[in-house]
This record gives structure tokens, sequence and C-alpha cells, in this order.
């Protein structure tokens, strides 16, 4: 069901390190964070001495955020407790940065797609942002009928959040909001839908 | 790109607006207007003497809002293939010129917050189409422009009695430069910069912005020198048989157009000069696709699935 090879999805290159750059804003999550430790190791210190990593700690414990904290190394290192309140405070730094600030993510497909997004309507070209997908597949899916956002998706069908049909997930993505395309899974026979697989653990 | 959607236009004005540069007003045969065009787009001008053929890129430098006439510079360049100096010898009240449809291969960025131009020269004529787009939209912009001296640099009286806020002026005969690193150091995120002038002045502005950790996303760069020579070499095409005999000065498009052969992508096993600014470094590398109309040929053969 999932129409696969679709041009519109992102490719990753893999996070690599602009040494020129003044300033470095890194988004990232648990699972992405060990990208972001290779990168410092690889650049060294006086590359990461110019980084800020702004990092979402939602599923880590506080004993992986320390351990995190230490593998950074001499990076100024933020938390937030969730991808929102992290886009707040990423989007008021992009507010007043200049040029010479380079932009990183890794971790999950929204957290990129949503650091992307962000860097878009500063400006950004979404091919200047260095990115690597680490951890979950998980994906965030507007219904195209409602116009909803349902996060954290894993499967497909899924019930959409806001009006509660049932969704297929398509691969059909889209950079402006940072989602993939979900559509009505009985639109043909009414109240036939089927079963939901895990595709996207 | 192509030269499929050509038409003739008549040059309505000449003038001479600086020691080897002309400007020509080119205007329909018919009173139909010509094709809207964005900012930096430039129109390939063929040039036919006798048994001679130039094909030319001019910068469109009016403004994008008036379809009623193009406007070109000419440089006149003593060592080049000719095109030029047949502008300025040939061409004036009157004359009729095959114009190819405008390509647009250095266009504004429309997610760019600001847009910083530097101008080198005959470099200055997609930047005053621009300036007339970027009062339109009301963006924000710098422009800097470099000359040789009053007398070799076109326009420069203009930009200085227009005495605009945000247009800064250079004459190198008084020794004064483009303070790149400190412009390019102070700039707004989503800021994006726009070079047209000599290879030497944009390979310089390019090393500058990655220095100043700009990305080459926000770096755009506008190149009309003539391609370098490459060596005489034979071209077989695999899926027609035929083969063509390319010269030293000659692009393989070139030998194309005479032979009858339609040309879009290819495969290649020749050593290749790309040249080109469109194809990816790694596209380069591998030697399966290459531009007809820049690449030259390191001598040896080369066979095209055309």
């Amino acid at each position: 069901m999932l129409v696969s090879g679709n041009k519109s999805r992102p490719i990753y290159r893999g996070l690599e390190p602009d040494t020129f750059a003044k300033h470095n804003i890194i988004v990232t999550d648990g699972d992405g964070c060990a990208a972001v430790i290779e990168m410092a190791i690889a650049a060294g210190d006086a590359f990461s001495k110019r980084c800020t990593v702004l990092l979402c700690t939602k599923d880590l414990s506080d004993h992986e955020r320390d351990e995190s904290v230490r593998a950074l190394g001499p990076a100024t290192v933020w938390f937030f407790p969730t991808l929102e309140t992290l886009l707040t405070r990423l989007d008021g730094m992009l507010r007043t940065a200049r040029m010479g600030t380079r932009l990183y993510a890794s971790g999950s497909e929204p957290l990129i797609g949503s650091t992307v997004k962000t860097a878009l309507a500063h400006g950004i070209d979404h091919r200047s942002v260095s990115t690597e997908h680490r951890g979950s597949n998980k994906r965030r899916v507007q219904c195209v009928h409602c116009k909803g956002m349902t996060e954290d998706v894993t499967s497909t069908a899924v019930r959409c959040a806001h009006c509660g049909h049932t969704l297929l997930v398509h691969d059909q993505y889209s950079r402006r909001l940072a989602a993939y395309m979900g559509v009505r899974a009985d639109a043909e026979v009414l109240g036939e839908t089927p079963a939901s697989i895990g595709v996207f653990q | 790109m192509t030269t499929h959607n050509s038409r003739l236009v008549h040059v309505a004005q000449v003038q001479q607006v600086a020691r080897e540069i002309k400007r020509f007003e080119l205007v329909s045969l018919d009173e139909t207007p010509l094709p809207a065009f964005s900012a930096g787009a430039h129109v390939t001008v063929t040039m036919r003497d006798r048994d001679h053929v130039w094909r030319n890129p001019y910068s469109l430098m009016g403004s994008p809002l008036d379809a009623k006439r193009y406007e070109i510079s000419v440089l006149r360049v003593p060592q080049s293939r000719g095109g030029s100096a047949y502008m300025h010898r040939n061409v004036g009240i009157g004359s009729v010129l095959e114009i190819s449809a405008p390509v647009n291969q250095f266009p504004l960025s429309n997610v760019g917050r600001k847009h910083i131009m530097i101008a080198g020269g005959i470099g200055i004529t997609p930047f005053l189409a621009m300036l007339a787009q970027i009062k339109q939209d009301k963006r924000n912009f710098e422009l800097h422009y470099a000359v040789r001296s009053v007398f070799d640099g076109a326009y420069f009286d203009v930009l200085r009695a227009a005495d605009l806020p945000n247009v800064h002026l250079y004459r190198s005969d008084r020794g004064e430069r483009i303070a790149l690193p400190g412009i390019l150091a102070s700039q707004p995120l989503g800021t994006h910069l726009y070079v047209c002038g000599p290879q030497k002045m944009m390979d310089w502005a390019l090393q500058t912005a990655r220095r100043e950790g700009w990305p080459d996303e926000s770096v755009h760069c506008e190149r009309f020198s003539a391609q370098p020579s490459g060596k005489t070499a034979n071209v077989k095409l695999a899926r027609s048989g035929k083969a063509i005999y390319v010269g030293e000065h000659q692009s393989i498009l070139g030998t194309f157009s005479s032979d009858g052969v339609d040309a879009p992508s290819l495969c290649g096993d020749g050593q290749l000069l790309h040249n080109d600014h469109t194809l990816s470094v790694n596209e380069k590398l591998t030697g399966e696709r290459a531009t007809t109309c820049a690449t030259r040929l390191d001598g040896g053969s080369l066979t095209l699935d055309l």
C-alpha cells in the first residue's frame, strides 16, 4: 500500500561539520545524540566550542542525559522536555542569528523535519541544513481531509487524532508541513479498513 | 538554453555607455510583447556573418516589469571569439537580431531575507534588472559595484547620481576595494550573496563566503566568460552510428547542430573537461553525463548514447 520510491521523501546525508562556521546550532534527541558526538569528536574541540546543542530529553533518563552532556565535551548543551519547547527556542535563536551560523539536525524524522521547517522561515535553504536520521522511523502525518497533524505514527493504517478517520500513511512528504500524507483508508468501501501494521517502528 | 525558441527582434536604440560598452535596446518586429522574464535572466544572441556563427549570452538589464523591450549591454572583448566585436561593429539602429527565449540561471532567492550583490565591470548588468525588481518588492539589499575607472564602468554615473542609500561604488583607479570579509561578517541569517564579474573576482567572493561560514546554497554566481578550449577528438554516437569530429575550439553541441543531431543528455567514457556549472561534482566524476555545450575533450574519443 505504501508507494515506495516517492521522490518527495527527504534524503538525510549524515552530519557534516562546517569548520569555517562561526556558530553551530545542533538540534538532536536521545538517539540522534550519538551522531552529534561522533561529529564533535571527528571535528575536534575548536569546532565543539562553537556549538550550541539543543537536546530534546523526552525519551532520556536523567542519567542518560548527563552521560550525553559529558560526551559532548566543550559544546554548550541546553535541555528541552519536548520538541515543541525546543523549536520555540530555536526559532528565537535564528531570529537574531547572523550569517556564518550553520544548522544541524540529528534524530527522528519529525525532529529533523521540524528543524528544517523552522529554518525555512528564516531564509535558510533546506539543503543548507546538515541532517542525519537516527533511531525510530516514526512519522508525523497530516490528515488530508481535516488537515490535523497526528504525531509519532509508527503504523499504517492509523486513526487520525483529530477527525477519527482511519488513514493510510503515504510516502508523500511535505517539507513545508514537515509531515507525511495520510489518506482515508476506507474511502472506496465505507468501514472496510486494512489491518494496522507497525512499519515505522 | 536551447535555440528552438528563437525569435527575431529589431534594434531600436544603440548607446555608447562606457569606453568599450554599448547598450542595445531590442523590440519585437510586430509590436507583440516579448516573453516575460525574471531578474537575472539572459538571452542568447545569434550572430551570423557570412560563414561565422556566434552565440553569445547577454544578461537582460531592463526592468522585468516592462515586457515591451529587452536591454542588453555588450562589452567588446579584444581577444574573444569575435561575437562582441561583431555586435559593436555591425549592429546598429534598425538591425535585426536573432535571440533565444530568456533563461534564468541567476535568479533572486525567494526565501532570502536580504540580498547582497557584488558586481565587477560588465557584471553590473543582471543587477540592474534585480534592482528594479527589488525596488518593486521592497526587499532588503546592498549593491557593491567595482569598476576600473569611470570611463570603463557602465552606468557608474547613473548609479552615483541616483544616490541610493544601499548602493556602494568603488573605483580601483583610486585604490578603492570592496571590503568583502567585513560585509559578509555582519549579515543577518537568511542573507543571499550574488556575484557577477571577472572570473578572479568570483573565485575570490566564493572563497571569502566559504571562509565566513556561508553555506554554498546562499551564494550565487553568474559566469559568462568563454569556455576554455580542449583538444581535437572523435565523438561516436552509439545509437545512430554516426561519427563526428570536434575541433579544439568547437563544442560538441556546436558540431551537432551542423550535423543535424538532436541532443538531450548523454553517456560517455572519454576524458572529459566538464567546464560547466550545472552538473554536481559526483555527476562529473562518474562520466555518465556531460553538457554538450560546455564540455571539451582531453583528446581521445567519446561515445554518446544518441
